[in-house]
């Protein structure tokens, strides 16, 4: 490899390299048959096989969506891979599991920091840690594909209940051919003592990634979630499309954050992730769901993590960070559906904007006609740098009722020449005067990440601005 | 230390400064005054290397080095350091945070800020609030004085640090410049004010009056030339040559 590359590399992307290791992948393209086999492959229930094949048969019908503020060559579907596995038992193999965990800085078998872990790579989760510790308390944690055999009622039960298959494209797509994913179950009145996580890793340069998550606390209980992703470098774009269904029941409290940082492409805007995400969490009476997300990788991301807030007195916050450097495009937001009376709602969005990126705030308010005396509170902040990106700012608003509350603020700011000079003049170099300043706009977000596991909190913006800045 | 010889500079097509020259030496202190808009501010940031200000002819050397064309971090570096009129914020930033930058290569940073807050009375809780974030007028000034402490340079510029102190500030914030200058011998302080009572706080051995970009008065006779100010203003300025 050539060394100016592989200095690009360290400095910009640390999870960029590639484990070689010998997998099992599907051919390309997507049909009845694709699916079966990968039911197959999984021998999963037979009621889960008539739910992809339902959903695929619904998917064909579909249009493909182009609403959103995405520019983008149309993706061929049938050039994707919609499975690959490593294969197992091989000492080989083991290592090199074991040394890309350690590369990507995983707390896989890490006594200090405790949390537990599902690695999903590709298409197979490998590993779920302190999984009998946890099952001690009765809070059962593990692999999608497990849950479906062991605990197939409580999956039965719920999914598809928050995002039904033919809520959009992508979770048609994903409910056809999803692979694997995490699922949790918090049972009645127990707090989870530590943080669950899962970490998503594409590998394989042919797949998509489909996996699934669904999380559901039951009454009195609290969970802290956490979820990282990354992608090697490459110059093809992949497709992650993911289904997030999160259930908190009466009285429970989730909190679901994110640290998105796939490969996000190069400066000339070749390559990285296309990132289609459906997050949507329900809230039952007095229980609070919040979504923090720290978006900074993927070529482009189309994500509204959103909460319907069914429950008298239920609570639902976003705290988003979007930060988009080179070509990077991002069009995310969330939908705040009050249902229940007196819920409240927490929009606070800040989108930072360098190069030629566009980023794109889009998030949806709707109170219910029942919904009565319920709140909201919007706060849309951008920061540009540069003259050469978008910053956009696309607030629906429906009230039904009249004795609701709705707040929106909005500020966009480039950042103040007087704010770097000053640095400067105490000796402290531009890019490191944006790191500062940048870190600051963010730290309302940063402040409530629960710990930094999958990315030190001061690398999060610690990027090269040298082309950002004349 | 300070030699700045023929210098014209330009900001958005307008020539603000005219062939001004100014001669700083070692262990000096030097007075600026002039009616406003007369390019006092502006010679400080064409010194510390403010972007947008461009040099069109002349020279600026510090210690026998051109810095005409340096980066302003760079002008920093080399001991360069103005206490600015309006102190910027940044939110989301801690005091501490933001020092901990000013001495990067040091190992007891904690040690070092916390012994020159105490010289400024400054609580030490103010390490954990953001960047001159609801700072008073006076915390701001008194923040300016901290990071020089922390940063000891060679070449001090003051730009208007005494507008708008209480008497106490002021005299705690001179008292400790007195002192930093006593302490380093080889420093210089360059005071911008419009405060004619400067020459109660601090022995000056010349006084400049900067009128329309130019230097058209130096002298050591600070009092004679401070008495003259505040009896005729800058109208009559030309007269002041006969001093």
């Amino acid at each position: 490899m050539n060394k100016k590359i592989k200095k690009i590399k360290k400095n910009n992307y640390k999870y960029g390299f590639y484990t070689n290791i010998k997998s099992k992948t599907f051919p390309l393209g997507i049909n009845k048959k694709i699916i079966k086999k990968i039911s197959k492959i999984k021998s999963e229930p037979k009621w889960i096989k008539n739910l992809r094949l339902k959903a695929f048969k619904y998917w064909k019908k579909l249009k493909y969506p182009n609403w959103s503020n995405l520019n983008y060559k149309k993706i061929n579907f049938n050039f994707i891979s919609y499975f690959s596995k490593i294969i197992n038992n091989k000492k080989k193999n083991n290592k090199k599991i074991i040394n890309t965990v350690k590369k990507l800085n995983l707390p896989i078998n890490n006594k200090k920091k405790k949390v537990a872990i599902d690695f999903i790579f590709d298409s197979i989760s490998l590993k779920t840690t302190y999984k009998n510790i946890l099952n001690k308390k009765g809070i059962i944690f593990c692999s999608f594909n497990e849950a479906l055999k062991k605990h197939s009622n409580l999956v039965k039960k719920y999914i598809g209940t928050v995002v039904p298959y033919k809520d959009n494209f992508y979770s048609c797509l994903n409910t056809s051919v999803f692979s694997d994913g995490s699922f949790c179950y918090i049972p009645k009145g127990v707090k989870c003592p530590i943080e669950l996580s899962s970490y998503f890793r594409i590998n394989n340069n042919l797949i998509g990634q489909f996996e699934r998550t669904l999380i559901i606390v039951d009454e009195g209980g609290y969970l802290s979630y956490l979820e990282g992703c990354t992608a090697p470098i490459r110059v093809n774009n992949q497709i992650h499309a993911a289904v997030v269904e999160l259930i908190a029941l009466k009285n429970s409290t989730i909190k679901y954050s994110t640290i998105q940082n796939w490969y996000s492409g190069n400066n000339k805007g070749i390559g990285g992730i296309y990132n289609f995400v459906t997050k949507r969490g329900v809230c039952y009476d007095n229980a609070k769901i919040t979504w923090l997300q720290i978006e900074k990788g993927s070529a482009l991301t189309w994500k509204y993590p959103s909460c319907i807030l069914k429950g008298y007195k239920s609570i639902g916050n976003f705290k988003s960070i979007s930060f988009t450097k080179n070509f990077q495009q991002i069009d995310t937001g969330t939908k705040m559906i009050h249902l229940g009376k007196k819920s409240k709602s927490t929009i606070i969005s800040k989108s930072i904007c360098l190069d030629n990126s566009i980023n794109t705030y889009r998030g949806l308010v709707k109170i219910n006609r029942k919904s009565k005396k319920s709140k909201n509170f919007t706060q849309c902040d951008a920061l540009l740098i540069g003259n050469k990106c978008i910053s956009n700012t696309l607030p629906y608003i429906i009230v039904e009722n009249s004795n609701s509350i709705v707040e929106h603020e909005s500020v966009i700011s480039k950042i103040e020449d007087e704010q770097i000079f000053y640095c400067n003049q105490r000796g402290i170099n531009k890019e490191k005067a944006l790191t500062i300043i940048i870190n600051g706009f963010s730290m309302d977000i940063i402040k409530d990440l629960p710990l930094e596991f999958f990315l030190e909190a001061k690398d999060l913006f610690k990027i090269d601005f040298k082309n950002s800045v004349g | 230390m300070l030699n700045i010889n023929k210098l014209y500079v330009k900001i958005n097509k307008k020539i603000i400064i005219k062939n001004l020259n100014l001669k700083i030496k070692k262990n000096n202190i030097h007075i600026l005054m002039g009616p406003n808009g007369s390019g006092k501010s502006t010679l400080s940031y064409v010194i510390t290397g403010k972007p947008k200000y461009k040099i069109i002819n002349g020279k600026i050397i510090f210690n026998k080095k051109k810095i005409n064309n340096l980066l302003p971090n760079k002008i920093s570096k080399l001991g360069i350091f103005l206490t600015f009129q309006y102190p910027i914020e940044i939110n989301g930033i801690t005091m501490y945070s933001f020092l901990k930058n000013l001495i990067k290569k040091k190992k007891n940073k904690l040690k070092i800020i916390k012994k020159n807050l105490k010289k400024l009375k400054i609580n030490k809780e103010y390490l954990k609030r953001y960047f001159n974030v609801g700072f008073s007028g006076g915390e701001k000034k008194k923040n300016e004085i901290l990071q020089m402490l922390i940063l000891k340079p060679k070449f001090i510029i003051l730009d208007e640090i005494d507008s708008g102190l209480d008497i106490d500030t002021l005299n705690l914030i001179f008292k400790i410049i007195k002192e930093y200058l006593f302490l380093n011998k080889n420093s210089s302080l360059l005071i911008i004010t419009h405060n004619t009572n400067i020459i109660n706080y601090i022995n000056a051995s010349f006084i400049h009056i900067l009128y329309n970009g130019k230097i058209i008065l130096t002298s050591n006779k600070i009092k004679k030339t401070i008495n003259y100010i505040n009896k005729y203003g800058y109208n009559n300025i030309k007269n002041i040559k006969l001093l």
